[in-house]
């Protein structure tokens, strides 16, 4: 009985982060400026992963396997927001503007 | 530096981090994955990260250049005295059976020595292309961000 609830709320967990990591990779593509592309992967890449890590670690139990899991986690929780703010911030420095709202989508990554 | 205190906060916290498991990689190569160089490789990736953070300057007074030079022929000097060694006692060039009593002990302590010498040698000439690269350009001051 406790099997099948570990395993479907492993599965849910794992199928959640992929959609997030789908999201995410339809975001890095179909978004229109850098900062918003930027956006979808920074955040759906955090969650993602930690979503699919959070699963795995239910299939693997407690075992050595789960605090490996869990420092990998630990880490990918600070260090992937760290990687999205450099990159958006060596950005803004290099004078990328974010587009707003009305100038048209085509035209306003080519006069920055 | 003030501009870059998430990245220094973060880098601090990792770097040792990084560091320790560049040693488990290197030391727990004969067990499971890992080997010389890719704990090298890790070793001199905490390095880098620190010159990326803090500047190349501060990151030559942690590592000099006089110590690369030392280091990057050592590991290869470890290397070749292991293999003429097993040479020297009557065996094969690096012929790890011949080192100690038993061929398992000497396998054991042979590749141990040998994948040290792989992993400082890929370490310090990881460190060196970076810093040939890293002092080309000026760094941009902090005022500048």
């Amino acid at each position: 009985m406790i099997d099948v609830i570990i395993n479907s709320a492993s599965a849910t967990l794992i199928g959640a982060g992929s959609i997030f990591i789908l999201i995410g990779a339809l975001g890095l593509v179909r978004l229109p400026d850098f900062y918003t592309r930027m956006h979808a992967a920074g955040v759906t890449d955090t969650l993602g992963a930690e979503l699919l890590l959070l699963g795995m670690m239910l299939q693997a139990g407690l075992s050595l396997v789960t605090l490996k899991l869990m420092l990998i986690s630990l880490f990918i929780f600070f260090t992937s927001p760290t990687s999205t703010h450099a990159v958006a911030n060596a950005a803004r420095v290099m004078g990328l503007r974010p587009m707003s709202g009305s100038k048209d989508i085509l035209t306003s990554n080519e006069n920055t | 530096m003030r501009h870059h205190l998430v990245l220094r906060v973060i880098a601090k916290m990792l770097i040792p981090f990084i560091l320790l498991f560049g040693l488990y990689v290197q030391f727990h190569g004969d067990f499971g994955p890992g080997g010389g160089f890719q704990a090298g490789v890790i070793f001199a990736a905490a390095f880098i990260l620190y010159a990326l953070v803090f500047g190349d300057d501060q990151a030559r007074k942690v590592v000099p250049d006089k110590a690369l030079i030392v280091l990057v022929p050592l590991g290869l000097i470890l290397y070749a005295v292991t293999g003429f060694y097993g040479l020297f006692l009557e065996g094969n060039f690096l012929d790890y059976n011949v080192l100690l009593n038993s061929p398992k002990a000497g396998q054991h302590i042979g590749i141990f020595i040998v994948e040290l010498g792989v992993g400082i040698t890929v370490a310090a000439v990881m460190i060196s292309i970076f810093r040939a690269y890293a002092g080309r350009t000026r760094a941009i001051d902090d005022e500048d961000w």
